[in-house]
This record gives structure tokens, sequence and C-alpha cells, in this order.
């Protein structure tokens, strides 16, 4: 599957819970999917959308929180995986789409292909950890992984392939800011 | 470190003393309630304090200074105040946050750094970060005081000011000897 499908499979399974996305294609393709109000679309500050999905869940507990990440940006801030365990928000779920390669920038291999990052969360402490490698599943893994307490771990493996047509965030930062803060109240 | 309050009590006539205690006492009056950071000896007794607090603020001990700063993000986002700790050698590690994440969102915090390094009289490893901080901090747009008992009211309303006017992150600067350390 590209990573485009998974798109397409994931974001419809979304309703009105906060999402923090890690820079790159991957707010792109989020947004030109379905922009909302509840996205935060991380434009720089690579390797901390986990940190910042990991602060908006520690301090609203009642909502779900949905971080989608990407393979080279979970390889930059792998201590923030042994952070997310250690706090274990029960209502953090943590999204990977795992290309094995920085898409955004060229399509450079990252080493995830030797590195298991779904190992390396279950060996930190996440509570649920499945990988998917066909677009079929990514709805039953991802319905289950929001039912169960958390901290969850979705890893989706992709093949890169995102379309260069595809738009960029229109919002600005701040109104990015504004809407999320209004959005989650 | 009992030399230490001894000495400020002694000071203040009418201040009260400024310690590891009472200055989170009133960070968390002023409604901070999300705390995090790397530490440092010279907010060693900073920590324990925060460590401490059984009400609604609370501590999380961070792997990272920019770990934290993402954290305190996510922590302004949902609503809560957020306070970054952290020694000055962290700093290098959170000015790609501070300007790509922080100072574009228009998302506060308040830091509070300690000057190691402070006169080039330190360790090695100190020496030239405690010469080029504040420099860092005013290249990137970034507001700071050093902050002293004398100048502490004065100080944390600038802060509050700047956080909350300007939605911009504020450092206190914490020099040597100020709060006590706690080993
Ligand atoms: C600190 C930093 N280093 C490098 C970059 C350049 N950069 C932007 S996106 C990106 C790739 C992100 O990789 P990944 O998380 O795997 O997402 P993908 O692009 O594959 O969708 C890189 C290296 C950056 N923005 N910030
Ligand atoms: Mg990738």
């Amino acid at each position: 599957m590209k990573g485009t499908e998974a798109f397409q499979e994931l974001i419809p399974l979304i309703n009105d819970e906060p999402v923090v996305h890690a820079n790159g294609f991957i707010c792109r393709e989020s947004f030109a999917l379905k922009d909302r109000e509840a996205n935060f679309y991380m434009i720089g500050s690579m390797g901390l959308a986990s940190s910042i999905g990991l602060g908006v869940a520690l301090c609203k507990p009642d909502k779900k929180v949905i971080i989608i990440d990407g393979d080279g940006n979970v390889l930059m801030a792998m201590g923030t995986l042994a952070m997310i365990a250690a706090e274990a928000p029960k209502n953090l779920i943590h999204v990977v789409i795992d290309n094995e390669v920085y898409e955004s920038t060229g399509s450079q291999r990252s080493i995830s292909s030797k590195v298991r990052l779904d190992e390396v969360a279950k060996s930190t402490g996440y509570k649920n950890i499945l990988r998917v490698e066909k677009k079929e599943k990514i709805k039953a893994a991802f319905l289950k992984l929001k039912d169960s307490e958390g901290p969850n771990f979705l890893l989706i493996k992709v093949e890169p392939g995102f379309d260069p047509a595809t738009g960029r965030v229109t919002h600005t930062p701040e109104e990015i800011t504004d809407r999320f803060m209004r959005s989650i109240g | 470190m009992v030399v230490n309050v001894i000495s400020k009590i002694g000071k203040g006539l009418n201040v009260t003393a400024l310690t590891s205690q009472s200055f989170i006492e009133r960070l968390i009056q002023e409604d901070y309630k999300f705390f995090t950071g790397v530490p440092c000896s010279l907010l060693s007794g900073l920590i324990y304090e925060l460590e401490d607090q059984k009400g609604e603020a609370r501590y999380v001990p961070s792997v990272r200074e920019d770990a934290a700063v993402g954290l305190c993000v996510g922590a302004y986002l949902a609503g809560s105040m957020p306070v970054l700790l952290m020694q000055n050698s962290g700093l290098g590690y959170c000015l790609n946050a501070f300007t790509s994440l922080n100072l574009i969102y228009k998302i506060p915090a308040l830091v509070i750094m300690s000057w190691r390094g402070k006169a080039g009289k330190d360790a090695p490893e100190h020496i030239i970060m405690g010469d080029i901080d504040q420099a860092l901090l005013k290249t990137a747009g970034m507001e700071y005081s050093i902050l002293s008992e004398e100048n502490c009211d004065e100080v944390l309303k600038k802060a509050k000011q700047k956080i909350c006017d300007e939605k911009l992150p504020y450092t206190l600067i914490i020099e040597k000897g100020l709060f006590d350390e706690r080993h």
C-alpha cells in the first residue's frame, strides 16, 4: 500500500479527536484529505509531534489524542517513546506511517527498514502495539487500539508514493494554534 | 544550603525570602501548573519541590530539552500554562523547537534556565555556552531576565505579561546560589 492509501483508510476513522501531525508530507496528506480544526499541523520542529501529543494527552485525560507520526520523525526523538511509555496516558494513540524513507526531502532511506519501530515501542512499554501492512487491516487495527487503554502504537508499513500535486497547509501557524485550542476547549 | 537560606532571610526585611519552596509555591499560585525539564544541580532544589507536589501541579521528567519544549507546547494547547526547567546546555537542543514551533505558532512557556559557565568560571564544557546563551536568546528574539531575590516580583510580572499578552516564551536565568542545591 502507498502512504496515500493509508491516509485514505485512516482519516475517515477519526471523529472529533485532536490529532497532532508530524512535519512534511504527513501534514499535507491529512490536510488535503480532510482539514479539521482539531488538526495540529506541525510544520517545523521535526521529531516533536510525539511530545506535543503527549502534552495534550496528559492535560486532557478525557479526550482520546492521536499522533500521526513518520518513521524519520520517530527515529529523531526515540527518547519520547520512552517518555510516553513512562507517563502511560491511557488516552493516547501513536500512529506511525513508516515508509522507510525521508520522503518529504527526496526519499533518502531511513533506518526503519533495519530497526523495527513496533518492537521499540513494545520494549519501552506501550500497552498495545499493532503492525499492519495491508490497507484492509487498518480499520480494524485502529478501532481496536482506540477502544483499548493506551498508550497504544499502530505501525503502518507503506511504500513511498506521495503525489507532489498534494496541496500545502494553507493556514498560518498562528491560525493552527487558535483553531486547535478552540476545538479542544 | 542552610547557610544560603539564612543569609537570604537576613537580607530581606520587606520581602519574603526567596527559596525553592516559596518560588515553586508562587509559580503554582500564578497558575503555572505543568512543569517539565531536564535537571541541573542549580535547579535541584526547585525540581525536588516539584516532585513533592501533591496538588494539581505536576512535574514530568523529560529525556531531552527539546522533547520538554514539545511537551510544554502540548500542555499549552490543552489549556495548561507550562514551565520548562533546564540547564543552559539544553538551550542548543531547544533552538529549533523555539524558532520553528513556539515563536511562529505563538505558543508561550516560562523557561527557567540555569547559568552554568558564568564569567568563564566553571567546568570546560560550560564555558562557551555560559558566554553566549544570552546572545542566543536575544538573536532568537526571546526575552529574559536574570532572576534575583530583589527583582522576583517585577520579573514574574513581566514574564506573565509576555506570556499572556504576547504569547512568547520568557526565560528566567538562574545563577548559582540563588536556589538551594540538594543531593
Ligand atoms: C531538524 C530537521 N531536520 C531535517 C528536516 C528536513 N525534513 C523535513 S521532513 C523530513 C522527513 C521526515 O521523515 P518522516 O518522518 O519519515 O516522514 P516522510 O517524509 O517520510 O513522510 C526531513 C528530514 C527538518 N525539517 N528539520
Ligand atoms: Mg518516512
